[in-house]
């Protein structure tokens, strides 16, 4: 047995997600004292490969091929099931992206595993019994479930894990894998990036705003400080029901669910729907000139006060505190 | 076209939600049931798709007898005939194996999800529906273009956007954006009333997951409120104490 993690790029490169998930994949080989095989598919050079060992994989096989430049969710599967077949790895671990989602119950069904998508915690191994913690009712609960199956499939929600690393150098090896022509059937005509900005799942600040800005017109200052604190913008539903900001920057039970380090709310009552979505942040700070907006009973840090006076004077402390750090 | 769409039976998302039974179960007592909000959206652009006799809209939901309300709401909102697989949707595994053997006898040109359901969130059934039955699967779309041969479909990826075409039959999650949640009309209302619903038996098959219990968000402790003129002092606690800038 292995454990085997599907390392995701974005254009040839990994992100903090997935240096989260190999971290994670490692402790779990750990528990079962077994080896980490991470699997790469794609446009990535040998030394990004390489350094996968730093979180801890022992070697990486390498995917590439003219067809597999881009993420296709059928021929990937097909891949990463083979390869966990030929690897004897029980337990595949992917990130919970917008891709891992599409792969994780393709690889299930392939492999025969009970799927824990959401996780957001290790799993518990006691006599024979696997359980693990993800998230339910969008992220207004957990829920502790039991995978029965012998192999297991994991995707594990980012910015819920620590990053460790242990140094070391992974193996990288060439892995040629068969895929059929009718994994194929989907193809892609266009990949549009907006390099400029980070993205909401990713960030680890959000700064998001709610129906109190009062049209889009006044998100200038949101933006100025999220881009001051290298923050994703996000917003509420009424702001992207009004067409005030785009549907993905829609965070809430219907929208997206985050769970970044820091979360900041301008204007958001703090709706229950909402809330589901933010619930998992580590830390969260209201702005709202209403004492009673039910937001600030979830809050750590908040301000009572106009966001069109509290929000220009927060962008000037902000960069006080720069210029002095 | 034969569009088929996948819905499920979810709590309202005002539903405050809580456990009972040494948090084994999901406290039903006086939370209402609704249509799933995604499975709203994939509904409402299957209508849209097949206005105007292009096609027929089937519904289908694996549940027991109280998700009838949901599926009749479905029905309303436009679905030409709907199908109930009698049984408790145990996991998402079960689900979709139940809609597949169903699809393998009954083939569609389309088969739609919700992105996911917002009980449990998992959004896999489109992807394992599409490994049951060989079809390519689209986890999350923001779009949903038909053609005579093939559909263009706008998917969501981190910090940007993907344009793909697919042949039929194949299988889409959607999202928001594919099309406005339509709203049942009286019209609607009371053809839903005798619009078929066929029960079907489920088929035997082996899970591979088992919800053993619940936890809710640890809460959180009173909050540190900072006056509104001291803008400074929120910088300094989010540096020095919360440590998170």
């Amino acid at each position: 047995m292995s454990v085997l993690i599907y390392a995701e790029n974005a254009g040839g490169k990994f992100k903090k997600s997935i240096f989260e998930a190999v971290t994670y994949a490692r402790a779990i080989a750990d528990q079962n004292k077994t080896n980490l095989v991470a699997i790469s598919i794609g446009d990535v050079s040998k030394d990004e490969l390489a350094a996968l060992g730093k979180y801890g994989a022992e070697k990486v096989l390498n995917v590439s091929g003219d067809k597999l430049k881009n993420f296709i969710n059928q021929a990937y599967a097909s891949i990463i099931a083979e390869a966990a077949k030929k690897q004897s790895a029980d337990i595949v671990v992917l990130s919970n992206t917008f891709s891992g989602r599409g792969l994780a119950p393709r690889l299930g069904v392939k492999l025969q595993a009970g799927v824990a998508d959401g996780a957001v915690a290790l799993p518990e191994q006691n006599g024979g019994k696997f359980t693990i913690k993800k998230t339910a009712f969008s992220g207004k609960a957990f829920a502790i479930v039991e995978l029965t199956s012998a192999n297991k499939v994991i995707a594990l929600v980012p910015n819920s894990y620590k990053v460790v690393e242990t140094g070391g150098t992974a193996q990288v090896e060439d892995f040629a894998a068969e895929t059929k022509e009718s994994d194929f059937r989907a193809v892609i005509k266009e990949i549009v990036r907006s390099t400029d900005k980070i993205s909401l799942p990713d960030a680890e600040i959000v700064v998001s705003a709610g129906r109190g800005l009062k049209g889009p017109e006044n998100w200038g200052m949101v933006e100025e400080l999220a881009e001051l604190l290298g923050a994703a913008t996000a917003c509420s539903k009424p702001v992207s029901d009004a067409g005030w900001r785009p549907h993905s920057e829609h965070v809430g039970q219907t929208g997206i669910a985050v769970s970044p380090n820091l979360y900041i709310a301008i204007g958001i009552s703090g709706a229950i729907q909402h809330l589901a979505g933010i619930s998992s942040s580590k830390v969260i700070v209201v702005i709202n000139k209403d004492p009673e907006a039910p937001f600030f009973k979830v809050a750590d840090y908040g301000i009572v006060g106009d966001a069109f006076e509290v929000v220009p004077q927060l962008i000037a402390a902000v960069k006080e505190y720069k210029a002095s750090a | 076209m034969k569009i088929l769409v996948c819905v499920s039976n979810v709590p309202d998302t005002t539903t405050k939600i809580t456990f009972t039974d040494n948090n084994t179960q999901f406290n039903t007592n006086g939370v209402q049931f609704i249509l799933n909000p995604y499975d709203e959206i994939a509904l409402s652009r299957a209508i849209e798709l097949t206005d105007g006799g292009k096609g027929a809209v089937t519904v289908i939901n694996v549940g027991e007898v109280n998700t009838e309300a949901t599926i009749r709401k479905a029905l309303a909102i436009g679905a030409t005939d709907a199908v109930r697989i009698n049984a408790k949707p145990h996991d998402a595994w079960y689900v979709a194996y139940q809609i597949a053997e169903y699809v393998k006898a009954n083939p569609f040109d389309l088969i739609l999800t919700g992105r996911e359901s917002i009980d449990y969130n998992g959004s896999k059934i489109a992807g394992m529906l599409g490994e049951l039955l060989d079809l390519p699967s689209v986890s999350i779309i923001k779009k949903l273009d038909a053609a005579d041969k093939e559909a263009t479909v706008e998917r969501e990826i981190e910090g940007g956007k993907e344009l793909l075409t697919i042949p039929y039959p194949f299988v889409a999650g959607t999202a928001e954006g594919v099309a406005e949640p339509k709203i049942p009309n009286m019209r609607g209302i009371m053809s839903a009333r005798t619009k078929p619903l066929a029960v079907v038996e489920p088929v035997e098959v082996k899970t591979y997951s088992e919800v053993l219990s619940y936890e809710t968000p640890a809460p959180r402790g009173q909050v540190k409120l900072v006056p509104a003129d001291d803008t400074a002092k929120l910088v300094e606690l989010l540096h020095t104490e919360a440590r998170v800038i």
